[in-house]
């Protein structure tokens, strides 16, 4: 499993506005590149990341050959009630990555 | 402020070699195919969004993006997707970064590729079917993608 890394807070009031950070490691490559001989080198990309909180979409990008090596991707939720957040990240050659994190209500 | 000038002059140089060489690359006809086939026969309006980079990007492999977009996410003004197109790369399409009703606020950050120095795009695609753009100008001093292994 590629090395992931969520940065998120554990406690959060309701309705406040917490703030997610998920990093993956992934070389992204784009299919651009040559080796010096000239042969092409096949792209190896993620293509889909997705965000969800006890089932519910909060945040999705798809990834094209522009994101840089190693995605990072912050972005925002809202606290409705306590739950898990479940991050997962799909890609080619049958790349697959899942993480979660609970988000308890005070 | 003379250093700056000449690594701005020098990236521009760089850039316009890097395009040369390159026939991958996109150029900006491309990038606004991509924009109209986005928004369809809906109309593309500038404003509401804002998208920041560096102005002057030493390394075109890993570039900070950050767009927010004015709304207020309610039920009514909601930002469904934000479109990123870099109009030089070989993909003009970056990434399109998608909003559910649990987001929070209308902004995401992220790191991109550009293989030369150009203006890239933000377009905001709101739930009412509206269409909203920002973009921002970045000089890149040494390019992605360009290099061999």
């Amino acid at each position: 499993m590629a090395r992931t890394l969520i940065n998120m807070p554990k406690r959060a009031r309701r309705g406040e506005v917490v703030e997610i950070k998920a990093m993956i490691a992934h070389v992204m490559e784009t299919g651009y590149r040559r080796t010096e001989t000239g042969a092409a080198i096949p792209r190896d990309i993620l293509r889909l990341f997705v965000c969800t909180c006890d089932g519910e979409e909060v945040f999705r990008a798809e990834i094209h050959p522009g994101i840089a090596a190693n995605p990072y991707f912050a972005f925002t939720a809202l606290a409705a009630g306590s739950g898990t957040f479940v991050f997962s990240w799909t890609g080619d050659n049958g790349f697959a990555a899942t993480e979660s994190v609970r988000l308890e209500i005070e | 402020m003379r250093r700056r000038e000449f690594l701005a002059a020098a990236g521009a140089a760089a850039g316009t070699l890097a395009l040369r060489a390159d026939p991958a690359s996109a150029t900006p006809e491309q990038a606004q195919e991509a924009i109209r086939a986005l928004v369809g026969g809906g109309t593309l309006r500038k404003g509401r969004v804002k998208l920041d980079l560096p102005p002057l990007v030493e390394n075109g492999n890993a570039v900070p993006l950050t767009v927010t977009v004015d709304s207020a996410m309610s039920a009514m003004d909601r930002v469904r997707a934000i479109h990123v197109i870099a109009e030089k790369n070989p993909q003009p399409v970056v990434a399109v970064l998608r909003f559910g009703p649990r987001a929070g606020r209308a902004a995401a950050s992220t790191r991109i590729r550009l293989a030369d120095s150009q203006t890239v795009v933000a377009v905001a695609e709101m739930a009412d079917g509206s269409f909203w753009s920002g973009s921002a100008e970045a000089l890149v001093t040494m390019s992605a993608c360009v290099e061999g292994v």
